[in-house]
Parts: C-alpha cells; structure tokens; sequence
C-alpha cells in the first residue's frame, strides 16, 4: 500500500474498529475505498478487530465478494441461477467464451474485463439477468449482451 | 398538470425505466409541458416493465413495455383523458393479473413512492405500531400468534411461538434480526418490498422490538441488493428523523434502532444461524441447534430472527387484528402468501394470493404458460432447494401442508418454469454443483456429498448401458438419503429436492427408461 491507501486504512479501522462485529462492514468499506483487501492490510486489520490474521484471511476467503487482488477494469457479473438458466443464461456464457474468449472466473487476455459467475440477481421475472460494472441489466439478448460489450471497449467506465 | 408514475425499482430500471423518465422529462421540457414525474414502486408485473402510468379522472391508466423513442408520441395522445395508444394497457388496477389479487403486503406497490413517508402515511403507514403502542407486549404477542402467521422464509414456523419465546427469555439487551438474503433463484419479493416499501419492514421491526423487549435490529441484506440497501438507510434516516425510530418509538420511553447489514455473497448466509455469524463478523459458518436463536442469537443473546416478508405482515395484522388477517388462507397455511412467477414465463411477476390457489392457476391463469410458447415441462418452486413438479401435479394448492404431501415445498413462494430446452439431468447435476460452491463445510454430507453427487449424476448421465445406471442411481439414492438426514441445515439437507424429483418425473433426461425408472 502507498501513503495514501495506508491512511485510508488507518481511517477506515478508527470508523469501524468498535462497531460490534464490525469486521464485515470493515472488510466492505476498505475494499470500495481500496479495489481489493490489500494483502499487507491484514495485520492492521486483525489487530484493529483483535483477531488473529489466520481469522480476518478466513472470513475473506469465505465470502464470494472479498478479494486480495485489483479487480479488471470491467467487471461482468453473469446470473446463471435456475430461472436465468431457464432463459438461455448458458448460451450467454458460451458467447463470452466464443467471442471473448473468457471463462467464468477468469478475464480476457488483455485484463480489461473479468467474469463471474453470479447465483440471483432478484430479476427473475425479466431473466435472464447480468451486471457489468454494478449496473443491472435485463431481460438480455446475444445482440444486447454484444452491444453492451461493445459500449466496454469505447469507454472506460460503462 | 399530466401526473406520470414510473417505477424506480431496479429491475424495472434494468429494463430502461430510468432512461424512459429521463426521455419524458426531455421531451417535456422541449414542447414546454407542465408534467410531474412521480418515480415509485413497482407494480409487479415485470412482463410490461417499464410501465408507465398517468393519472386520468377513471383511474390510473397505464402504457407498457415504454421505450425512450416512445415517448414522444405517447404526448401526441391525449394522455390524461386515457387516450389510446399501441402501448395502452387501460386502466391498470383492471387488469385481470393485479384485479384478482389480494395485495395486502404490497397495498402500496406501484402506488407511492418508496421513500416517501408522507405517501406511507397517507396510505395506512404507522397504523400498526399505532395500535400496538397501546397494547401491553403480552397482547401484541397474542395478537401475532393468533394471527397464524408463519415464517415467510421457508421454514414455515409459526411467528407468534417464536415471539413468545423471546419476549419470555431473560436477557439485558435482546435483537430483531431481518434476514433480507433472498438468494433464492426465482425470489423477488423481498427486494421489492425492501425497494419499494421500505417503511413497511421498518414498521414491522419495530413492532416486533417492542412485543420482545429489544432495543436493536439488523437488516442483513445481500450484496447483490445494492439499490434495496441504500433505500433502506435512506428510510431509516427519515423514520428517525421524524421519531419513528431512536429513543421513544412508541410515545412510551420504547428505544429502538436499525442498522442495515450488508452481506458478502455467500447463499448460505440466508440460514439463519449463518447469518448470526455473519452479522458478527465472522465466517458464516451454520451453528447446530440447540440453543435456539430465540434464546441464544445474536452474540448469544435471544434473538428473533424472520424474513422481510413476515415482518411487513405485522402492521397490518396489528391494525386490522389477526381475525381478519385469518380469513385469507386455508387450514394452516393463513394470510396471503407472495408468490413469484419467473424464469420462462409469458407473464413474470409478483402474484400476492390468500394460501390455496392451485400451481396450475398461477402458471397459467396468472403466467400465461412459458415466455417461448412451448408447453410447460416443470416448475421449480421455492428456489435452488426446490423439487421440479410436473405438470401432472399441478393441481395442488399452494399451500405448506400440501405441497409437503407431494415431497415438495413453497420456499419463499418462488416459481420458475422451463420448457423442454432445459434438461433436468443437467439441473440435477447443477443442484449439487450450487450445493458444493455454497456449502459452509461445517458437516461433512453437504460438504463432501455435494461434491460426489456432482460427479455421480455426471456418471450417471454419462453411463453406457442399463446395469451401468442402475449402479450409479443406486449410489446416487444413498447418497441423497445421507445429505438429506445427516446435514446440518436445510442447504445439505434439501439439496437432494430438487435432484430426486428430477429424476423421479422425469427420467429420461437422465436417460432411464420408465422400467428402469420404476425398479
């Protein structure tokens, strides 16, 4: 971390370090200021909680959300629950891999844009269902799951 | 002045309600219209999202499925006076999907806008925390029980038992926790409710801090519920604004307060000890009960904890009382339930119903069949840990008792149809597969079992000949045997749902003949 994320975090830990069971909401807040729970941030962390380092990497590594590395640029969250199933979300998928070349978990060669997979995103009803860059987007086609792609590679925030 | 409602729920905004608001103030402002845009909740009824609705002197008239390049010949018409478009739905509370309904829990949906009290109030808010603010705790309490309202998140428990408990436990400080992580596929109406009618849960909470005696309650929503999170801090700053929350909730010295939790994406966290655990700060691995949360939840201290749709049900059973509240229902299955038409569906949406009406009337009289035309081959009801049923079955009512008759359940009243591009061999096989990626570890048949049951229904679908399948459904029986009465939660135990009932009706997409269906 450089200065200026070491007093990000140092700010984040006097906010929440006495909140009861504080370490979710810690680990939520340093990673929307940060991109990513940055593996040197752990001791300060653990001692800020009063936990062991061995706790504060298991909770991170228990949830699907926290992660210890920069997220790409673009981050496609593909909804691949029954009801999205049941809509074609599998041959979205296999678009991403054909066109992109991206598996889920993965990222395309050049490290712009990242896959996962998601399990409910709440819009079943218009399934099936994506989020790129934490904006919902149903009801979704091949050509407007490609137009949106498209809008990705023009922009650096879509 | 032309008064517009568009929804600002969010799937209705991933659909282009915000783009068609923004597209109608443009085109306002360009001809010099005096309109009034009103952005509120969503009605429901998803199929004709984004669904636009103007005030005229008959009622609310309502246009479908609105574009941005819609919009200005929508103004060519005369919009106030119901006139008549391509998009024209007529008046919207007669359309026959939202006319046969019993809304009770969503009265306000479509109606006001979410973070309005003024509109909450206006529309029947705070009269339940009202009538409870002059009745001892012992009577709320009674009122809740006699109601027969029972847990909306799936288990099904009677609330009032629940409540009892809690309030009789001994304790300095005690909680309300609101599991809001409906991870359910197929599953809504918690983020409907929570976006749209926030005050609504509030309230609920409130009540029930009152008749428990605690002073602090929880909101765990999931993280993929982003929007629902940030409308209900946004409700509760108001609420306590206006004394509806803090140190005298109830005009008698009453504290209570709400914070809203944010999950990290883990499906477990929805069982309700997971999520104690979660709101703790720690992994959200399942405790085994006993203690019960009622006495020993959060930071061991007793606890209630109920789904967001349980809790919105308490207002109103308070200020209409729970003899009214059980005239909707059947046998033991009392109130409304809100189910959830998803998936491939002609007519996706929110159907609030009294217990009893049959699957057959909500996939089709209210769903319209499939979204591709083509005959319906399952329902998947009550979410990732739901059976399939057939069409053969759906004549059973929706109700607890019933559907468990048929070894299958309500859930969270979430329904998901397909047609005959889904393979439920290949379902069965990602039923386990979800169950791997999901399970918390903490027992070993979900933990492991999950894991071999992906690779035996991969063996199973993959067998050679007859003696082949015969070997692997066998292994197979067993295995779903041990998840189901060894595991620890409902994720282990209920996992085998929705892969025996595949095969069961329909084995030929595991590639078993009806003879050897039935060996």
């Amino acid at each position: 971390m450089n200065a200026q994320q070491q007093e990000t975090l140092q700010q984040l830990l006097q906010q929440y370090r006495d909140l009861p069971g504080g370490l979710l909401p810690l680990l939520h807040a340093v990673q929307d200021a940060l991109g990513h729970i940055p593996a040197d941030a752990i001791p300060a962390i653990a001692r800020a909680m009063n936990q062991s380092q061995a706790e504060v990497h298991g909770v991170i590594g228990f949830y699907h959300d926290f992660r210890t590395s920069p997220p790409a640029a673009h981050s496609l969250r593909l909804c691949r629950a029954e009801a999205c199933q049941s809509m074609g979300s599998e041959a979205l998928a296999a678009q991403l891999r054909t066109q992109l070349g991206v598996e889920d978990h993965g990222h395309t060669a050049d490290g712009q844009l990242e896959l996962r997979p998601v399990y409910c995103l709440g819009a079943c009803a218009c399934a099936p269902a994506l989020q790129l860059d934490g904006q919902l987007h149903a009801r979704v086609t091949p050509e407007k799951l490609s137009a949106l792609l498209a809008a990705c590679g023009k922009e650096a925030k879509c | 002045m032309l008064t517009l409602y568009i929804p600002m729920d969010s799937v209705a905004c991933a659909v282009g309600a915000d783009a068609v608001a923004a597209a109608f103030a443009a085109e306002a402002a360009r001809r010099k219209l005096d309109i009034d845009i009103v952005r509120t909740s969503s009605r429901g009824l998803f199929w004709l999202e984004p669904l636009v609705e103007v005030d005229t002197p008959q009622g609310r008239a309502a246009y479908r499925e609105v574009s941005p390049d819609q919009v200005a010949s929508l103004l060519d018409v005369d919009l106030a006076a119901n006139g008549d478009h391509l998009l024209s739905v007529g008046l919207v509370e007669q359309l026959p999907y939202l006319k046969t309904q019993q809304r009770l829990l969503f009265a306000r949906a479509g109606i006001t806008s979410p973070l309005s009290l003024e509109h909450y109030l206006a529309h029947g808010g705070y009269q339940g925390l009202e009538h409870a603010a002059r009745l001892s705790h012992d009577e709320i309490v009674a009122e809740v029980l006699e109601s027969g309202l029972r847990g909306r998140g799936g288990a099904a428990f009677p609330a009032g038992i629940k409540w009892r408990t809690v309030r009789q436990a001994q304790a300095e400080q005690k909680y309300v926790v609101c599991n809001a992580d409906e991870g359910d596929s197929g599953s809504f109406a918690d983020r409907m409710l929570m976006e749209g009618d926030p005050f609504l849960l509030i309230e609920g909470m409130t009540i029930a801090g009152l008749a428990v005696g605690a002073s602090r309650g929880y909101i765990y929503v999931r993280s993929e519920y982003a929007p629902a999170i940030a409308v209900l801090r946004q409700a509760i700053d108001i609420a306590r604004a206006h004394g509806y929350l803090g140190a005298d909730v109830a005009h008698g010295g009453h504290e209570f307060e709400i914070e809203v939790r944010e999950g990290a994406g883990a499906y477990i966290c929805g069982e309700e000890t997971s999520l104690l655990e979660s709101v703790e700060g720690r992994r959200g691995t399942v405790r085994a009960k006993p203690p019960l949360p009622a006495l020993q939840g959060l930071f061991g201290q007793p606890t209630l904890v109920h789904n967001v749709l349980s809790l919105a049900s308490v207002p109103l059973i308070l200020s209409r009382g729970a003899a009214w509240y059980r005239n909707f229902g059947m046998g033991r299955s009392l109130g409304t339930m809100a189910f959830q038409l998803a998936g491939n569906v002609r007519r996706g949406g929110l159907v609030e119903r009294a217990f009893g009406l049959t699957l057959r009337e909500l996939v089709f009289d209210y769903g319209g069949g499939t979204a591709s035309g083509k005959p319906v081959k399952a329902v998947q009801l009550g979410g990732p840990l739901g059976a399939w049923i057939p069409p053969s079955q759906f004549d059973t009512p929706l109700d607890y008792e019933a559907l468990a008759a048929i070894g299958a359940m309500l859930g969270h009243g979430g329904a998901v149809l397909c047609d005959d591009s889904l393979h439920l061999g290949q379902m069965a096989r990602f039923a386990m597969q979800f169950c791997a990626e999901e399970s918390c570890g903490k027992c070993t048949p979900c933990r492991i079992g999950s894991t071999r049951g992906v690779e035996v229904i991969e063996r199973l679908l993959a067998a050679p000949d007859s003696a082949e399948r015969q070997r692997q459904r066998a292994l197979l029986d067993d295995l779903c045997d041990t998840m189901q009465y060894g595991s620890l939660c409902a994720l282990g135990g209920m996992t085998p749902f929705p892969v025996q009932s595949a095969m069961r009706h329909f084995p030929a997409d595991f590639g078993l003949d009806t003879q050897e269906q039935a060996q």
